[in-house]
């Protein structure tokens, strides 16, 4: 890694102003430091975060929970009222990385991993992401685990975050703060489609940092499912991955939420086929149904087709399994 | 430092102050920033036992706790220890009594080449400070974090098992 | 002569187990030194071609960097390739590190930068450009199989007439499979740590399965003299091969301390660990022709392997499906595609694990093509003798094997059916393999040394990479010599002992316990011929005659302590050395090590997923010496398996020549999660032939036919037969 300045703020606002082009939050490290060492990214001043007051949950006007950008994965995933209003947000982050890596990384974090895509963490090879205009090896080449949905010429890297899949059904609200003040940004707006600019993962700004993460009161408590599906039982980034989370009145679904991992840039949602599901009757024949309409529109690439009926298969799996939680349906 | 240097590179080659209690004894020491904790550990420390098997959080062979909760040493920067209580391989026995842990894998014989071992034992003593592990399907789940090229899983999932009573008994060593 | 304690076949805990899980056993790269340089590899991007030219100045311009060497500045090394061939060399011409600028493969190490810490040295070496000028490369098997060469190997003669036989068979199978390049991946990267002493001699911690081979090979590359070299490898933090021949950051460390006159380390990164030798890919084909009775009539078996430009690596691949089973028509079939990559390495059962694979996969094959129970199958078929070779067995109890494996297992309750058996929304299946290993036995030497306190040290200059070398050796020692196992000491790892071959192949115990026992015995009748000179009641004592236990010379009532009479001998300490090599009965004899494999599977019919929930491995390797790490070494083996069958594959892009993966993350071993119940089974197998011990090494037998058995088990699951390994759940959906 290369030599960088550190500093460790006591405020929010002094980190805010330390912050430059050049510079990076460091909380947790997991994936930061990962990163530079094998020279992907190379900060020259590192603001340490840990010291700031956002290691906290906390209950919202609204009936949600906000939790602090700092509170470990561990932390969050093994809390009494995430296990008990969101257990698939917990169930998620717990199916991701290993126990030691969900000690360090922290909440906000988890939403700036960057991909595992072989060639973005090569240095010596091409890539758009890591260095724009020099190609991408990816689509022509070793392209099992990567996207199938929202892919472009530019990039077909896929998200690795678990976490960030149940984040997206929950709809939950990413709470920033920068130099122009602090703002809220909708979960499915804060990851992007790398488009022409695959360099860019999210909506972020340079002098932004994540202060906590809200929760709506909705947690599907009762109906939510979290399936992760990888090439080996633990410790292994998603192939696919599903969080699928229902509201049930007997055997009629009330709504639906469905994210999927894995598959494209960022956590994947088709609104269109949550909302025929609303409505619809729990059933094998309708989750088939939905699982159809959600892969119509999947561009696989030479080898990751699979993907395409592993995800069709694990959206029937995750909504079956979902909609039997409670023991109804 | 060089004229070279950018003052950004100058900074980064300040030491730093930190404190920290290292398997039960204050230090005080300086480190660069860029220095993990793993290579202040093995380069600085001379404490080896913490093992460097892939410097990157996959392998899981340079786990220490960090007031009382596993980690991977090699994503840590030390200057961030600042404060920590550490505990790593070389401080889980006592003067003169292995740590349960340590004695159960010796008895179940869960290590060959040694390498990955510390780490799994020191996991394992963050596993039983965890307290969620019941079931021999959950010791496994819970120590996946832990690579074994030997590949003695079966005989690290008996020692945890059976020192799992032991180390909660002894209230969670940290 | 007796020796009564019976420390042979006791589980006696690992002897190094306490240094081991205290964190105190020290590894090659972590020797310290007041003043060490570290040394960083900076590894090059393209696969063939050369470097027109390395341009250092920002990272020269860094205080604390010391230097950087490069094919332009390098101490000087050997010109001729026999200096490089080292004691498990292919045939060819060896890789040399930086030698010239010819580029061979992706990833070939092109400069060293040495700094005075790691971090500076790692991030100096990012500074370094190269540029290239590139030509073109092939790195892909597949694309240039027709244009394989024979394989530099001797392999056995075709028998009878497998064409003729093949064509009239009753029931034929033909069937091809293919197995992807696996690399080592040892936990600890490799590393040397060079001091340079003060009279300009180096003293080199190394990662190596052969401290003398590496010794041989510095010394010959550098052009050094014999005593101006000596490596160590007192712990080795696993290997499988990998450390079979000296890997480049030891020349590389070498150079460095060579050109400085400074103790240097040079530690590989792990994705460098994916620059070097590696369990190459294979296509095999199997045809196994057989009579409506099961009878095999007809066996062939085409291996292609990849090798490199520079070296033919070769492996025994085909040659177990000339022997396994009877058969009186066989060909076998070995070539090799020369590719823009790095020589293959031996790598855990080289050869048998990938050539079973197609064997035993094949049998299955056969097995439900002739409705058979593929036990009884086997049992149609079993080999009395090595019929490559031949000659008998000098011990062979595969059928036990077939026999305590299968009931153990609960075998019989199994429905035949494809897809018959079902937990949930599980399909259950159970297969099973054999699997076979040569028991080979080198030449080696060993010091027995027995001071005046009692304390006897025996020392050879083997290794112990995880296998339990330290504990067995001392347990021979110690029924050999009658001394007990506290008062007993085996040093290893170190090139300036009693010699002693590479440690693979599980030929450790053969030969280094072979030398171990016969070091003790030679002590005991110097200890005899001190007794009969200074004690009276031994006067006339012959060995036979007399016990040696518990660290004292007895006959009838007298007793005499060992102690007492290395005092007495003159001599402090007390001091034998052998040359053990294998007795001459065992020309006439084959010698092998056999093994049965029965794996439960739970597939995900869904979803693709695969669980190897349950295995039984049923090993016949002659007499066990210490059942307790014996038994890891077989639980090593199968879950090496496992990962064989499911989950280990190095993933080459080839328009890059470059293998992509190269880390613990994306190339996957299994994890702790991965691994169910492993049911280990040692089959009772006497054996006078192959050793005085009559033990024939367990390392390898344990993973060949592991892989087969999943794959078995699987199609027996779901009746689908994958023949592309790894088994990834894509292939099942």
């Amino acid at each position: 890694m290369n030599p960088f300045h550190y500093s460790k703020p006591d405020t929010v606002q002094a980190a805010v102003d330390l912050s430059s082009p050049v510079s990076r939050f460091i909380a947790g490290g997991t994936n930061l430091l990962d990163l530079m060492k094998e020279n992907l990214t190379r900060p020259e001043h590192l603001i340490d975060i840990t010291g700031l007051p956002l290691a906290d949950l906390s209950e919202t006007p609204s009936g949600g929970v906000m939790i602090g950008a700092l509170v470990s994965n561990a932390d969050l995933a093994w809390h009494p009222w995430i296990q008990r209003r969101y257990p698939l947000l917990s169930q998620a982050i717990l199916a991701g990385a290993s126990p030691q890596l969900r000690n360090m990384a922290s909440t906000g974090g988890n939403l700036l991993q960057r991909t595992r895509c072989y060639y973005f963490y090569d240095a010596n090879v091409p890539c758009n992401k890591r260095r724009p205009g020099s190609g991408c090896p990816a689509r022509d080449g070793l392209n099992r685990m990567h996207a199938i949905f929202g892919a472009s010429d530019q990039c077909v890297a896929t998200h690795p975050s678990d976490m960030c899949v149940a984040l997206a059904a929950l709809e939950a609200v990413v709470h920033v703060v920068g130099r122009g003040g602090a703002r809220t940004i909708e979960f499915a707006d804060f990851h992007r489609l790398p488009g022409d600019a695959p360099e860019r993962d999210n909506q972020l700004a340079d002098d932004e940092l994540i202060t906590a993460i809200e929760l709506p009161a909705a947690g599907f408590a009762e109906h939510s499912h979290y399936l992760k599906i990888r090439d080996r039982a633990s410790y292994a980034f998603a192939l696919v991955s599903v969080a699928a989370a229902l509201e049930l009145d007997g055997p009629v679904i009330r709504q639906a939420r469905l994210a999927l991992g894995g598959v494209a840039h960022k956590p994947w949602r088709d609104r269109a086929v949550e909302s025929w599901l609303s409505g619809q009757t729990v059933s094998r024949e309708t989750f088939t149904a939905a699982a159809d309409a959600l892969l119509q529109s999947a561009e696989p690439l030479e080898h990751n087709g699979f993907k395409v009926r592993l995800a069709r298969r694990a959206v029937v799996r995750a909504l079956s399994d979902a909609a039997l939680v409670g023991g109804q349906a | 430092m060089s004229a070279t240097l950018s003052e950004t590179t100058q900074a980064s080659f300040v030491r730093h102050p930190i404190r920290l209690t290292l398997n039960g004894q204050a230090r005080e020491l300086q480190v660069l920033p860029w220095t993990t904790l793993l290579d202040l550990l093995r380069e600085q420390l001379d404490l080896v036992g913490s093992k460097k098997g892939c410097d990157h959080g996959q392998c899981g062979a340079c786990t220490v706790l960090r007031d009382g909760k596993r980690i991977n040493a090699c994503l840590t920067l030390a200057v961030m220890c600042d404060g920590a209580e550490l505990t790593t391989i070389e401080g889980l026995a006592s003067a003169d009594q292995l740590h349960p842990m340590q004695q159960a894998f010796i008895k179940h014989d869960a290590f060959q080449c040694g390498y990955c071992t510390p780490g799994q034992i020191c996991s394992a003593v963050g596993l039983a400070n965890e307290g969620r592990a019941q079931t021999k399907g959950q010791i496994s789940e819970l120590m996946s974090g832990n690579l074994c090229r030997c590949g003695a899983y079966n005989n690290i999932r008996d020692a945890i098992e059976e020192a799992l009573p032991l180390c909660q008994q002894q209230g969670g060593d940290q | 002569m007796n020796a009564s304690s019976k420390s042979i076949g006791q589980p006696l805990d690992r002897v190094d187990g306490l240094l081991k899980i205290t964190g105190q056993a020290r590894y090659a790269g972590e020797y310290p030194e007041d003043g060490l340089l570290h040394g960083s590899v900076v590894s090059g991007s393209i696969a063939r071609g050369r470097v027109r030219r390395i341009d250092a100045s920002r990272a020269l311009t860094l205080p604390g960097v010391v230097t950087v060497i490069d094919h332009t500045n390098r101490p000087r090394i050997a010109s001729d390739d026999e200096p490089y061939q080292d004691a498990d060399a292919a045939e060819g011409s060896p890789f040399r590190p930086l030698y010239n600028d010819q580029v061979l493969y992706s990833g070939q190490p092109l400069a060293l930068v040495i700094a005075e810490n790691l971090e500076l040295a790692r991030y100096a070496g990012s500074l370094i450009e190269i540029e290239y000028e590139a030509q073109d490369h092939q790195t892909d098997l597949a694309i240039l199989q027709n244009e394989a060469h024979p394989a530099p190997a001797e392999l056995p003669k075709p028998r009878g007439n497998f064409q003729g036989e093949y064509a009239s068979s009753a029931l034929s199978v033909d069937v091809s499979y293919s197995t992807p390049i696996e690399h080592h991946n040892p936990m600890e990267p490799h590393a040397s740590t060079v001091l340079y002493q003060p009279d300009g001699s180096l003293h080199i911690h190394d990662k190596t399965q052969g401290t003398q081979n590496c010794q041989a090979y510095v010394q010959k590359v550098f052009g050094l003299e014999k005593d101006q070299v000596r490596v160590f490898a007192a712990y080795v933090g696993g290997a499988f091969g990998s450390g079979l021949r000296p890997q480049y950051q030891l020349p590389l460390a070498v150079m460095a301390a060579l050109a400085l006159k400074r103790s240097v380390r040079v530690s590989l990164t792990r994705q460098q660990m994916f620059t070097f030798g590696y369990r190459p890919r294979t296509l095999q084909r199997v045809q196994l022709g057989a009579a409506a009775n099961g009878r095999l009539l007809a066996v062939a078996h085409t291996a292609i392997g990849q090798t490199s430009r520079f070296e033919d690596f070769t492996e025994h691949v085909v040659e177990w499906s000339g022997m396994l089973y009877h058969c009186d028509n066989v060909e076998l079939t070995y070539k090799l595609v020369p590719l823009d990559v790095y020589t293959p390495l031996d790598m855990r059962a080289p050869g048998a694990a990938l050539g079973l694979i197609g064997l035993e996969c094949a049998m299955d094959e056969l097995a439900c093509a002739l409705a058979i129970d593929p036990i009884q199958l086997r049992l149609l078929n079993y080999a009395e003798r090595n019929e490559n070779e031949g000659k008998p067995y000098s011990s062979k109890e595969l059928r036990e094997c077939y026999a305590q494996g299968a009931r153990r297992f609960g075998w019989d309750k199994r429905n035949p059916e494809p897809r018959s058996m079902r937990e949930g929304r599980q399909l259950v299946g159970w297969g099973m393999a054999g699997g076979v290993w040569e028991a080979m036995q080198q030449k080696a030497s060993a010091r027995a040394s027995l001071d005046a306190n009692g304390q006897l040290t025996v020392s050879s200059a083997t290794t112990d990479i995880g296998t339990g070398t330290y504990t067995v050796m001392t347990q021979i020692a110690a029924q050999a010599s009658g001394i007990s196992l506290e008062n007993v000491t085996f040093i290893l790892g170190d090139s300036s002992l009693p010699t002693a071959p590479l440690q693979g192949g599980s030929f450790t115990v053969s030969s280094v316990g072979t030398a171990v026992q016969q070091a003790c015995e030679a002590l005991n009748e110097k200890l005899l011929a001190v007794a009969r000179q200074t004690c009276p009641a031994f006067a006339g004592a012959t060995l036979e005659q007399v016990t040696f236990a518990d660290g004292q010379l007895r006959l009838g009532e007298a007793c005499v302590s060992l102690a007492e009479l290395a005092q007495k001998s003159g001599e402090t300490p007390l001091q034998v050395q052998v040359t053990a090599e294998p007795e001459e009965k065992r020309q006439a004899y084959a010698t092998a090590t056999h093994s049965a494999v029965f794996v439960e599977v739970l597939v995900d019919e869904d979803l693709g997923t695969v669980k190897v929930n349950r295995v039984v491995s049923a090993i016949a390797a002659g007499r066990v010496i210490n059942p307790k790490t014996a038994r890891s070494q077989i639980l090593g083996g199968v879950v090496w398996g496992v990962g064989m069958a499911l989950h280990e594959e190095t993933l080459t892009d080839h328009a890059l020549g470059r293998h992509m993966n190269h880390s613990l993350a994306e190339y996957h071993v299994p994890v702790n999660a991965d691994i169910g119940d492993i049911d280990v089974v040692f089959v009772d197998e006497h054996d006078e032939i192959v050793n005085a011990l009559g033990s024939k090494g367990v390392g390898e037998i344990g993973i060949v036919g592991v892989a087969a058995a999943v794959a078995n088990a699987i199609y027996h699951a779901t009746g689908k037969r994958v023949r592309d390994f790894p088994i990834t759940l894509d292939k099942l959906l």
